[in-house]
């Protein structure tokens, strides 16, 4: 198995590792390690104080609050969105392309959906305007609650480290 | 006297223990049940005592698979098989499980075995008989193949009288004599119209071909020199593997063959689970993707009334990840199959995902039946993944498999992502279209059929941290290969008036998805011809993932009447290149005014009158992309603007790039002023934003007032129809009233098999191998 620097580890989530060592990354077996790794160069690149459990995607977290030892789930900039079971796209804003005429801002002619078919949704962070997420479903579709992830299990059984406290 | 006797005709003890193939078939089910472990392996033996023996073993088997692979395809003349390298060889143990594989389409690491299980469930042994030196043929989409150009080979493996094994062979033909000229056209919406369909039929004895199934197969397509030259391609390989086979017993015994042959799929479905607690996460996931369909428009001429309308292809998916490494797919809410060539078998599903995973979960040459055994499938039955009538159309199944299976790698993306394993996230796969098919008498004057396998090279999905590729793969065929102009227009009568990275055509975001490209073609000495078009056009079936954009959707381009002939003649400009803006288009500058130009969204239509210099655009999607695209660095979108990746207008609108030109062209991002500029956006962004649930009241009014396209509103209903627990999530998202509902007879669309439909295995003497929960 290989291992990998904190540095490099760091590099990784910037997205300016050197290709000889992101190849390795990619054919060799995976280094257990890694995610106390990321989620440490994570926790320095944050400028909140909640300590980071589970990233979900490049700006948003599921965090430890800092004061309430409560889980849930923040966005880069600060802002919580909800306890961490629930759905994060519930508490964000939204805009919905469901006109030609929104669809045009973001493709050419032609090269986006009809939206009697499908319109796009974009959810943002109502505190800082991230884009956190697009989907594109057809009307009526319900707002889809993506994941939701057993970080008990994760943490004990497969990367064996020890559970962050969490209070309900 | 006239009758042979149980001894001519084979019955029984093939396998020299007594027991029936079906016997010893139940026998490993019940063993595997019962124990969890592939019959009942608990320990491997042979692995344990001998490892480097049992490696010597697998290496030997999976080189001799590749090499035949690599040396059978030579013989082919199909573009499809010798360029894309669109066909695999497996080797499989005497109940049809999968112990090895071939690189290339593994797709069929289940399909061929899916066949075999059919025949001992069905008692071949008996009659046609299975005999050392015998051949049997097929490609019956009901029983378990994704597409009825996947024409397999399987050829029986004997030592010393006792059947050892099976190894089989598929090879993606060009034509199959369907409705409408290609490998898998869209004029059908039924089996029947699909093609030439062989049931695991015998069709050799002692290593020769018949002569009636020689006569009868190459007059049932319309490109006979290619179907012989496939075949003689896969009863090479097979003969090559079969006596690998031998070769191997001879020098390390029966015993440790077999031995070999059950262990090796036991280490599979060990081996997916380890792999599944090394790279992902426990949990839920849950992700869903959509097809259009749109069978309404005139360009879409079929037989049948009943399948003239629009609907759309749904596919949502719980991906469960338990903490003992096991997984569950389940597909509960899938909408219906229908009146098209894009239904799926359920084996198709559980076998062709491997073609996927072998791309992402498990990138080792120890993909076998081991890691369908790891993997829980539920396939409700009724569903375009599992239909319940023996009539389906799955001409190109493969339209609904891909898109299933975008939403699998978001999910798996998740995972990886959560876990820091940026390096292996992908946003998705392409829809893998457009499909340039078509036929007619070609320039060699002979009865022809083209299928442009150019999709073989579509963008692929952003990672985590750097964009996709640019027109370079296809989730089919983890070789994928664009295939040589030299070549393609040696197959088919059309000259390439260019052949373009397509601008935009990859996802946006922070790291955006793989461009995919277009060529243009030119009809050219062809004495009557036909073409048409297939792929996604008013729906994207990927997503972007964490904030990047879906890519972008598909749409046609043909012209005829063109003037290019004198045009040519006379040295007048010509359209070349690529369709670069289609907003602005500028190939109509380029041929006659009165030109016919069909520019639109309608990706699906059926066999076209095309005269020569008549134009068509094969345009091969791209990627979706990753994270927000106000993230992605600017020298990025500098180096996209200098190679037409993107346009410079999508720069502005959708990165917030501010740049400058030069005399010479050449783009210049000014990354201080886009920085300022992206502030600006976020500001934009949040006050055309509403609070989600604000904007979930608008949409519950919609859907209490059935305010919906009726495409749309089709969709729900067969999903609902066959899903009451789709059906109770959906009414307790949106509070609906308890008596709300939403049937089909209340669409004015026509209604034909949604009530009366008739399963397979409702046929006489027939046992259907089901490998899923329904």
């Amino acid at each position: 198995m290989s291992t990998y620097t904190n540095e490099q580890v760091a590099h990784l989530v910037e997205g300016s590792l050197d290709w000889e060592t992101t190849f390795r990354m990619l054919s060799m077996p995976k280094d257990n390690d890694r995610f106390k790794q990321y989620v440490d160069a994570l926790q320095k690149k944050v400028t909140f104080k909640d300590r980071i459990v589970l990233p979900l995607g490049p700006h948003m977290h599921i965090v430890q609050s800092a004061t309430s030892k409560k889980w849930i789930v923040k966005c880069d900039c600060g802002h919580e969105f909800c306890d961490y079971r629930e759905n994060w796209k519930m508490h964000a804003s939204i805009y919905v392309r469901d006109t030609e005429e929104a669809m045009t801002e973001v493709y050419p002619k032609l090269m986006a959906p009809d939206t009697q078919w499908q319109v796009y949704r974009e959810y943002y962070c109502p505190t800082c305007g991230t884009m956190h997420d697009v989907e594109a479903p057809t009307p009526w579709y319900p707002v889809i609650h993506d994941f939701e992830p057993d970080i008990e299990s994760f943490y004990k059984d497969w990367v064996g480290l020890p559970v962050p406290e969490h209070a309900d | 006297m006239n009758m042979m006797s149980h001894k001519e005709i084979g019955v029984g003890n093939l396998l020299k223990s007594g027991l029936t193939l079906k016997q010893n078939r139940d026998a490993i089910i019940a063993r595997t049940k019962e124990t969890g472990y592939y019959d009942g392996l608990e320990k491997l033996e042979l692995r344990d005592s001998d490892p480097i023996g049992y490696e010597k073993l697998f290496s030997k088997l999976r080189g001799g698979l590749v090499h035949a692979r690599e040396t059978a395809k030579k013989i082919a003349a199909s573009p499809i098989v010798e360029q894309e390298g669109e066909l695999c060889f497996t080797l499989y143990n005497a109940a049809g499980d999968c112990i090895l594989t071939s690189t290339g389409i593994i797709i069929h690491v289940g399909t061929m075995g899916a066949a075999i299980k059919y025949m001992i469930e069905n008692n071949w042994e008996a009659n046609p008989t299975i005999n050392p030196g015998d051949m049997f043929t097929t490609n019956d989409c009901a029983i378990g193949n994704v597409h009825p150009c996947d024409i397999a080979t399987i050829v029986p493996i004997f030592w010393e009288g006792k059947l050892i094994g099976w190894v089989g062979g598929v090879t993606h033909v060009i034509d199959t004599g369907a409705v409408t000229p290609g490998s898998m056209s869209t004029g059908q919406t039924q089996r029947f119209g699909d093609g030439y369909m062989i049931t695991c039929r015998k069709t050799g004895v002692n290593d020769e071909p018949l002569r009636d199934w020689l006569h009868e197969s190459q007059r049932s397509v319309r490109t006979p020199k290619y179907w012989i030259l496939d075949e003689k391609t896969r009863i090479a390989g097979c003969h090559m593997i079969r006596e690998l086979v031998e070769e191997v017993i001879r020098a390390d015994g029966l015993s440790a063959y077999e031995k070999f042959s059950q262990e090796v799929i036991e280490e599979g479905r060990r081996g997916l689970m380890s792999r599944v607690k090394a790279m992902t996460l426990p949990g839920k996931y849950r992700k869903v993707s959509f097809v259009d369909v749109p069978f309404k428009h005139d360009d879409v001429q079929v037989s049948n009334a009943f399948a003239k309308l629009d609907s759309i292809m749904h596919s949502p998916c719980e991906m469960t990840i338990k903490p003992d490494g096991k997984w569950r797919l389940d597909f509960e809410g899938a909408s219906r199959w229908g009146w098209h060539t894009f239904n799926a078998h359920h084996v198709a599903f559980t076998s062709g995902i491997w073609v996927m995973m072998c791309q992402t979960l498990v990138p080792t040459q120890r993909i076998n039946d081991g890691a369908y055994y790891a993997t829980e499938f539920h396939l409700p039955k009724g569903t375009w993944c599992n239909p319940d009538d023996r009539r389906t159309g799955h001409a190109y199944a493969w339209h609904f498999l891909v898109s299933g299976w975008a939403a699998l790698w978001r999910g798996l993306g998740q995972s990886y992502f959560s876990r820091g394993y940026l390096e292996e996230v992908n946003a998705g796969n392409a829809n893998t279209s457009n499909w340039l098919q078509g036929g007619g008498i070609n320039q060699e004057g002979e009865i022809h059929a083209v299928n442009s396998f150019e999709a073989s090279a579509c963008g692929t999905g952003a990672c985590a941290i750097k964009d996709g590729l640019n027109h370079a793969a296809a989730i089919w065929n983890p070789e994928g290969d664009m295939g040589d102009i030299e070549i393609w227009e040696m197959a088919e009568p059309l000259l390439y008036l260019g052949r373009n990275v397509k601008t935009n055509s990859g996802g946006y975001g922070k790291y955006r998805g793989g461009c995919g490209f277009e060529t243009l073609r030119m009809v050219w000495n062809a004495q009557d011809w036909t073409m048409f078009f297939m792929g996604n056009g008013y729906m994207n079936s990927d997503w972007g993932m964490m904030g990047g954009y879906p890519s972008a959707t598909g749409y046609r381009f043909e012209a005829h009447k063109t003037g290019l002939e004198q045009r040519i003649t006379v040295g007048d400009s010509l359209p070349l290149g690529g369709d670069i803006d289609p907003s602005n288009p500028d190939y109509e500058r380029h041929i006659d005014a009165t030109a016919v130009v069909k520019r639109d969204k309608q990706c699906v239509t059926t066999e076209d009158c095309y005269d020569n210099h008549d134009l068509y655009l094969n345009y091969l999607r791209g990627g979706p992309g990753f994270g927000d695209p106000i993230d992605r660095e600017p020298e990025a979108i500098e180096s996209d603007l200098n190679q037409k990746f993107l346009l410079p207008e999508y720069a502005q609108k959708v990165y917030g790039a501010v740049f400058s030109q030069d005399a010479k062209g050449v783009f210049k991002v000014d990354a201080a002023a886009t920085q300022i500029r992206r502030a600006e956006m976020r500001k934009e962004r949040l006050a055309r934003a509403v609070p989600t649930r604000e904007w979930m009241k608008e949409e519950r009014e919609r859907i209490l007032n059935k305010h919906a396209a009726v495409q749309v509103q089709h969709m729900f209903a067969t999903s609902f129809a066959l899903s009451e627990k789709f059906t109770k999530e959906f009414k307790a998202f949106w509070s609906l009233p308890a008596d709300w509902q939403l049937l089909e007879d209340e669409l004015d669309v026509p209604t034909y098999g949604s009530k009366h439909r008739m399963d397979l295995s409702q046929m006489p003497d027939v046992t259907t191998v089901v490998q899923v929960e329904e």
